[in-house]
C-alpha cells in the first residue's frame, strides 16, 4: 500500500509501483477531473499540481509521488487557480471541455511562477496543452485576464 | 462492418423520402427502431416527479421553478446544449438562470433530426437548423398553459397577461405568479395545437450572448465523458486490433496477460482481442502482454506512395460528371494556354481529446444500456440490438458529453458502438464494460477523411475572366455502403465528394466537375466540413492563380465572378472592409483571401501571413466574416468561427495520417501533429446581421482558413501550394 497526499486528503492505494498517477488518480481514487489524452506527456490534458508545478501524470510512476503535494482540478483553488478559473468562465474558453482541466492548471502553474507573463511567455507555456477544439485564442486570452486581475 | 451494415439495412431499414444537398436535408436509409417508452433523459435526468408541467418532450417546468430543456442533440463543444435550450427559453420567456439542460434519451419518434429523416444524429451543422421552430413551439406551447393556467386563477383574460422572466403578472392588478406556482394548474390545462412565435426584433435572449450552460462543469473538473463513467462490478476492456486494414486474427495466446494484476481475462470479439481487467493500466498492460498472431492474407499491402500515383493515373482520364455547363472539354482543347494545378491531400485523423470509447451494460432483465457520447443515436440503437440479439426497444442509450468528435462519433458503422457490445456478447454480459481505446487505437483505426487528388484545368478570356473550368476529384466515397447512400449518391456521384466544388459560385460560361470513386480497405467517414475540407482548398487556391495570371486583384476578381451571390459578397467584403486589405504590410508579410459556402453558411476570410528568412510561416492575424443567418448566440458563433478555423489550420500546418503497407503510420501527438496554442492567430470575427433562419457554424470556418492562408503564402513567394500540410514557404 502507497499514501498518496492528493488536495489535502491522504489515501491508501493498492497500486503497483509503476502504475502512472494518472490511472491512479482516475481509476482507484475516483477523481475523474483529470484527463487521458494520449498517454505519452504530449498533450497535457493529465497534467495535476505537484508541489505547485504542473507535471505531466500520465508518465510520472505513482511510486514518484509518495510525500508530495498533489493537486488535481477538483483541489485546485490557490489564488491564481481561482483567478484561471473565474476567467475562464467569464470568457467562455471551453468547447468540449475535455482537455480543460489541464489548461487550467498550466495556466495556474504559469501564473504562480510568473505573474506578470508577456504575451509570447503565454503562449509558450501554454503551447504544451493541446485542444483539439482549439479554443487556444481565448486561452491565451484568459490567462492574460487571470494575470490582470491578479495584479 | 459496412458490409454488416448493408445487410442490415437490407433486412430492416425502411426509406425516408427527404432529398437535398449534401449536408442539408438527408434523405436517410435508416433502422426501423421501436418507438422507446422513456419519458426522461438519461443519466443528467432529474427526478420526473418534480416536474408538474411536461407539456411536450422538450421540456419540463417543476412546482421549484425550475425549467428543465430536453436536448435532442449531442454536446460535443459546438454548444448546442445552450443553443437549443436558448431557442425554447425565449419562446417561454423564462429566466435564464432557472434553466437547465439534459440530453435527451434515444428516441428516433420525438428526438429525430427534421432535416434527416427518421433518425436521431447531431451533424452537418444541423443541429439548431433543424430545431429553431420545432424547440421554440415547444416553449411557446409550455407559456401559453403557463399562462392560461394565471388567466384561470385570476379570472382574468390570457391576452391581458405578460410574461418575462419567468414570471407570470396582471399589469391591472399587480399581481404575479412563477412559473412554479403555475406548473402545477397548467398541467391539468390542454396542450395548445398551434401557438404564436416571436418576430425576431422581440427575442429577448436569441441573438444575446447568454452564457453557456456547460461552462462552470467544464471548469472545475466535474463535467461527466465517457471516460468517467463508473458502474457497479464494471471492467474496462482494451482490445488489441490488427496493424494493417483489413488482417484477420489467426490466434492469440493470454497466459501472461492473464498474470498481469488486475486482468480478469481476454475474449476474441470479430475486430480483435479484448482485454478484460478491474482498471485501464491492468487492461493496457495486460494487452502489451499478449501474443497476437495476426492473418495479413487479406489486408491492405501498399500505402500512400501507391495510392497517389493511382490517383494520379485516374486524373488522366475522364469520371463521372457531378456538373457540367457549356463545353469546358472543348474550350480546353482547343487552348494553347490551358492553366492547370494538381492537389493532393492526405488522410486525417479526427483526433478527438477523448479517444473513442463506450460503456455498456446488460441489467438482470436482458435489456441493455450504454452510456457515451451518442451522436448518430438511432444507427447505434440499431446495431446495439442486432449484436446482442435484443429488441431495439430494450436498448437504452444515454447521451454524455463528448470530449470533441469532429464528425468522428457519427460513425455510420457505430465501429466503436459494435465492438463494446461485441465485447458484452463475447463476456457473455456478466459485467458492464468501459471500452476505452488508447490515443494509438484512436489514430490508427481509421475512419479517416478520405485522401484526394484533383486536378483543376483553365482557361481565360481575352478579359482575363475564367472562360473555361474542368475540376477532376479522385477519392473514396464516404457514403457507400451506408443508411446515407440512398441519399447522397447520385448518378453515380456521392455528392460529399464534390460538395464546395460542383456548386462552384462563380461565374463561368464552361464549367465541368467530374468523379472518381476508388474502392480502399482504409475505412473512412466525415471529418468536419466534410468535402468542402478538400474541394475549397483546391478552388479558392486556384481562383487566387486565375487572378495573379490575369494580373488583377484577388478580392476584385472575385467579385466581377461572384455577382449573383449576393451573400458570398457580403461576408467577403465585410471581411475585406475589417482586414485592412489593400494596405501595406511589413516586408515577409502578406494577406490572403478566401470564401467558401458550407453547410448553408458563408464564410469569407483574410489571414495574414509571415515568412521568416529560413522559409518557415507563421498565420499572425485572420479576419472572419460569416453569414449564418440569424446568430442565436454571437458569442458561440464566434467561439465556433475560432475554433473552426483553428482545426482547419491543423491540416494545413502539419496533420497527415500516412499510410504505409496496409498500416497507419502516425499514432499519437508525436508524429500527428496538431496546432498548438503559439500557433494559433489572432481571430477576429465579424457577424452578417441577418433576420434568415439560422445555419450551421460548427464546420463551415474549417474548409476557409486553408486558401486564406496558402493564397498569402503565394503572393509572397510565387510559388503554387498543391499539397497538405505546407510545411515550408
Amino acid at each position: 500500500m502507497l499514501t498518496l497526499t492528493v488536495n489535502g486528503v491522504d489515501h491508501e492505494v493498492d497500486a503497483p509501483p509503476d502504475m502512472p498517477l494518472l490511472w491512479v488518480l482516475r481509476d482507484l481514487i475516483g477523481l475523474k477531473g483529470t484527463k487521458y489524452g494520449c498517454g505519452i506527456a504530449q498533450c497535457g490534458a493529465c497534467t495535476v499540481l505537484l508541489g505547485g508545478t504542473a507535471q505531466r501524470s500520465c508518465v510520472l510512476p505513482v511510486s514518484a509521488v509518495v510525500g508530495q503535494a498533489i493537486t488535481t482540478i477538483e483541489g485546485a483553488d490557490s489564488a491564481p487557480a481561482r483567478a484561471v478559473r473565474d476567467a475562464w468562465q467569464e470568457l467562455a474558453v471551453p468547447q468540449c471541455g475535455y482537455c480543460q482541466s489541464g489548461q487550467i492548471l498550466a495556466a495556474t502553474d504559469l501564473l504562480t511562477r510568473n505573474a506578470s507573463p508577456s504575451d509570447a511567455e503565454i503562449a509558450d507555456h501554454m503551447t504544451g496543452n493541446i485542444c483539439r477544439c482549439c479554443t487556444y485564442a481565448r486561452i491565451k486570452r484568459a490567462v492574460r485576464r487571470a494575470a490582470d486581475n491578479l495584479a | 462492418m459496412a458490409n454488416r451494415l448493408q445487410n442490415l439495412s437490407r433486412r430492416r431499414f425502411l426509406a425516408a423520402g427527404l432529398a437535398g444537398g449534401a449536408g442539408l436535408t438527408l434523405g436517410l436509409t435508416l433502422p426501423a427502431v421501436a418507438k422507446m417508452g422513456e419519458a426522461g433523459p438519461g443519466l443528467a435526468g432529474r427526478d420526473a416527479a418534480a416536474s408538474a408541467l411536461s407539456p411536450n418532450a422538450f421540456v419540463r417546468i417543476g412546482s421549484d421553478d425550475r425549467v428543465t430543456v430536453v436536448a435532442k442533440h449531442l454536446e460535443m463543444g459546438q454548444g448546442s446544449h445552450t443553443g437549443l435550450a436558448t431557442l425554447l427559453a425565449d419562446e417561454l420567456d423564462a429566466r435564464w438562470s432557472q434553466v437547465e439542460v439534459v440530453a435527451a434519451p434515444a428516441d428516433v419518434e420525438r428526438y429525430n433530426n427534421l432535416l434527416w429523416g427518421p433518425s436521431q444524429g447531431t451533424g452537418g451543422s444541423t443541429a439548431i437548423a433543424n430545431a429553431f421552430e420545432q424547440m421554440r413551439r415547444a416553449g411557446a406551447a409550455a407559456r401559453a398553459m403557463l399562462v392560461a393556467a394565471a388567466a384561470a386563477r385570476w379570472q382574468v383574460a390570457a391576452d391581458t397577461l405578460t410574461v418575462r422572466d419567468g414570471v407570470v403578472s396582471d399589469p391591472a392588478s399587480g399581481r404575479r405568479a412563477s412559473f412554479g406556482e403555475l406548473a402545477e394548474a397548467a398541467a391539468a390545462l390542454p396542450v395548445p395545437d398551434d401557438v404564436t412565435l416571436k418576430k425576431p426584433g422581440q427575442f429577448r435572449l436569441i441573438g444575446h450572448d447568454v452564457p453557456r450552460k456547460d461552462i462552470a462543469a467544464k471548469t472545475d473538473g466535474s463535467a461527466l465523458f465517457t471516460q468517467d463513467v463508473e458502474r457497479p462490478g464494471m471492467l474496462v476492456a482494451v482490445v488489441a486490433h490488427p496493424p494493417r486494414f483489413g488482417a484477420k486474427l489467426r490466434g492469440f495466446d493470454d497466459s501472461a496477460a492473464r498474470r498481469v494484476p488486475g486482468v480478469h481475462g481476454a475474449v476474441q470479439i470479430p475486430s480483435g482481442v479484448a482485454v478484460l481487467a478491474a482498471h485501464t493500466w491492468a487492461a493496457l498492460k495486460g494487452r502489451d502482454a499478449l501474443s497476437v498472431d495476426w492473418d495479413d492474407s487479406a489486408a491492405m499491402q501498399t500505402g500512400s506512395a501507391e495510392l497517389f500515383a493511382d490517383y494520379a493515373q485516374r486524373l488522366e482520364r475522364s469520371g463521372a460528371v457531378a456538373r457540367n455547363d457549356g463545353d469546358a472539354d472543348t474550350a480546353l482543347a482547343g487552348s494553347d494556354a490551358v492553366l492547370s494545378t494538381d492537389y493532393r491531400f492526405p488522410f486525417l485523423a479526427h483526433a478527438a481529446m477523448e479517444p473513442m470509447n463506450c460503456v455498456i451494460e446488460r441489467h438482470a432483465d436482458g435489456s441493455v444500456e450504454l452510456w457515451y457520447g451518442a451522436q448518430i443515436q438511432t444507427i447505434d440503437h440499431a446495431v446495439v440490438a442486432e449484436v446482442l440479439g435484443v429488441e431495439p426497444g430494450q436498448v437504452r442509450i444515454n447521451t454524455l458529453f463528448a470530449g470533441g468528435s469532429f464528425g468522428r462519433r457519427a460513425n455510420p458503422a457505430s465501429d466503436y458502438v459494435r465492438e463494446a457490445a461485441e465485447i458484452l456478447k463475447a463476456t457473455a454480459g456478466n459485467a458492464p464494460i468501459k471500452l476505452v481505446w488508447s490515443r494509438e487505437d484512436d489514430t490508427r483505426a481509421g475512419w479517416y477523411r478520405p485522401a484526394y487528388m484533383h486536378r483543376i484545368e483553365a482557361v481565360l478570356g481575352d478579359d482575363g475572366m475564367p472562360r473555361a473550368w474542368r475540376n477532376r476529384i479522385v477519392g473514396q466515397s464516404i457514403v457507400a455502403g451506408t443508411a446515407f447512400e440512398g441519399a447522397l449518391v447520385k448518378d453515380g456521384v456521392d455528392v460529399t465528394s464534390v460538395e464546395g466544388a460542383a456548386n462552384l459560385p462563380y461565374a463561368i460560361p464552361n464549367l465541368r466537375v467530374e468523379l472518381h470513386t476508388t474502392d480502399l480497405a482504409v475505412p473512412i467517414q466525415w471529418w468536419r466540413a466534410v468535402g468542402s475540407t478538400h474541394t475549397a482548398f483546391a478552388t479558392e487556391t486556384f481562383v487566387d492563380r486565375l487572378a495573379r495570371a490575369a494580373g488583377a486583384d484577388p478580392v476584385d476578381y472575385r467579385r466581377r465572378l461572384l455577382k449573383d451571390h449576393p451573400r458570398h459578397l457580403g461576408v467577403l467584403d465585410l471581411a475585406v472592409a475589417q482586414s485592412r486589405w489593400g494596405q501595406p504590410l511589413a516586408e515577409g508579410r502578406a494577406r490572403g483571401v478566401a470564401v467558401h459556402e458550407s453547410f448553408n453558411s458563408f464564410v469569407a476570410m483574410v489571414a495574414e501571413v509571415t515568412v521568416n528568412a529560413d522559409n518557415r510561416f507563421s498565420v499572425d492575424r485572420v479576419d472572419v466574416a460569416v453569414d449564418c443567418g440569424i446568430a442565436v448566440n454571437p458569442d458561440i458563433v464566434r467561439a465556433q468561427m475560432e475554433g473552426g478555423l483553428g482545426f482547419g489550420l491543423c491540416a494545413v500546418l502539419g496533420s497527415a495520417i500516412t499510410i504505409d503497407n496496409g498500416a497507419a503510420v502516425e499514432a499519437n501527438f508525436d508524429t500527428y501533429r496538431v496546432l498548438r496554442a503559439a500557433q494559433m492567430p489572432d481571430v477576429r470575427v465579424h457577424i452578417v446581421l441577418s433576420a434568415a433562419a439560422p445555419t450551421g457554424v460548427g464546420e463551415p470556418a474549417t474548409p476557409v482558413i486553408g486558401p486564406a492562408v496558402a493564397n498569402a503564402l503565394s503572393s509572397l513567394t510565387g510559388k503554387v501550394y498543391a499539397q497538405l500540410p505546407i510545411r515550408a514557404a
